[in-house]
């Protein structure tokens, strides 16, 4: 990605999210009202976090990309959130665990 | 109350330091990234167009998926607009600092009052937490070099589903869509371009209907047929 490209991301996102946020400030309550358009925005983060964590997992461009070392850390972090571990924890001990994979 | 809101903003300065890290590593420069959580300021946005990046996706769809993730936002601000009565420079303050974090301690109280003093306070936390923790890890994966011996690889999908975690948790509805997303990205890897297949994961949200406006389509579609 060029200096040029990164940049005009940045900004257009900050720009962007910024007015989604205020948009919900300055347009009138009754427009949200209907209770399916609530529920599909309320669902949109569930079905775009499903996508990113198997694309972020076992994926490199387009092209499946399986590495044991990467499988194994996010299963520990899988193992960390299924006990209700601390965000912190599951971070920090997904990546220890793919690190020292690798290392042996 | 304080103590909660100011916890809360030290939780998720450790979240920051890994979307410092993933961030420099997409490609983006460590002034960028501190850009980024200065103006953007919703970290699974953040998130998922470094991801975006990194994986070799367009602009367009990393800024595709950004944008309807940050969609929810808008939502908390109608949702917390009645409670906390902005107008002017505070309104446009408040905006900046409406995220998930903000958004549940404020709703978590008994009163208005109350409310408001946790959604200022927690935003505020938040916003100091995650932009110095977004330095600390944009510049310390400068000075590491390669991501992948430190296993941030493994630590962003760990990431994600720690975000999907609570929703998950609620019940089969969101359990549906979620796996529905899955599919549908695992499918789309290998014959689309970088980033369409987390767009393109919004199909799955047609599984959230609820079952009997289904039911009912379904019976509606039968009965066409036969006639």
């Amino acid at each position: 990605m060029s200096n040029q490209t990164g940049w005009w991301i940045v900004l257009l996102s900050g720009v962007g999210c910024y007015s989604l946020k205020y948009a919900g400030y300055a347009m009138h309550q009754r427009w949200f009202a209907r209770a399916g358009v609530r529920r599909m925005i309320d669902l949109l983060p569930v079905a775009l976090l499903g996508a990113l964590i198997v694309v972020e997992a076992v994926a490199n461009g387009s092209a499946y990309d399986v590495d044991t070392a990467r499988l194994l850390g996010f299963a520990a972090g899988g193992v960390a959130i299924w006990r209700k571990a601390p965000f912190i924890v599951v971070v920090v001990l997904a990546a220890a665990v793919a690190a020292l994979f690798r290392l042996a | 109350m304080l103590r909660d809101s100011v916890s809360v903003g030290v939780a998720v300065g450790g979240y920051g330091v890994a979307f410092g890290a993933a961030s420099v590593s997409a490609g983006f420069t460590p002034a960028q990234s501190a850009v980024s959580s200065l103006l953007t300021f919703t970290g699974g946005t953040q998130f998922a167009i470094a991801g975006v990046m990194a994986g070799g996706g367009t602009a367009a769809a990393a800024l595709g998926s950004g944008y309807l993730l940050g969609a929810r936002n808008t939502l908390y601000a109608l949702r917390l607009a009645p409670l906390l009565k902005v107008r002017g420079w505070r309104k446009a303050l408040a905006a900046l600092v409406t995220i998930d974090e903000s958004t549940a301690m404020a709703l978590a109280q008994p009163s208005s009052r109350l409310s408001r003093l946790a959604f200022w306070w927690t935003g505020a936390t938040v916003y100091v937490c995650w932009n110095l923790a977004t330095l600390l890890g944009a510049f310390g994966a400068q000075a590491l070099g390669d991501p992948k011996r430190f296993g941030l690889d493994a630590a962003v999908p760990a990431a994600f589903l720690a975000l999907l975690a609570p929703r998950l948790r609620d019940g089969a509805i969101p359990r549906r869509v979620a796996l529905g997303g899955a599919v549908i990205a695992v499918v789309l890897i290998p014959v689309t371009p970088a980033g369409v297949p987390v767009l393109a994961a919004c199909a799955a949200l047609a599984l959230g209907t609820d079952p009997r406006v289904l039911r009912t389509l379904r019976g509606r579609l039968t009965s066409r047929r036969s006639s």
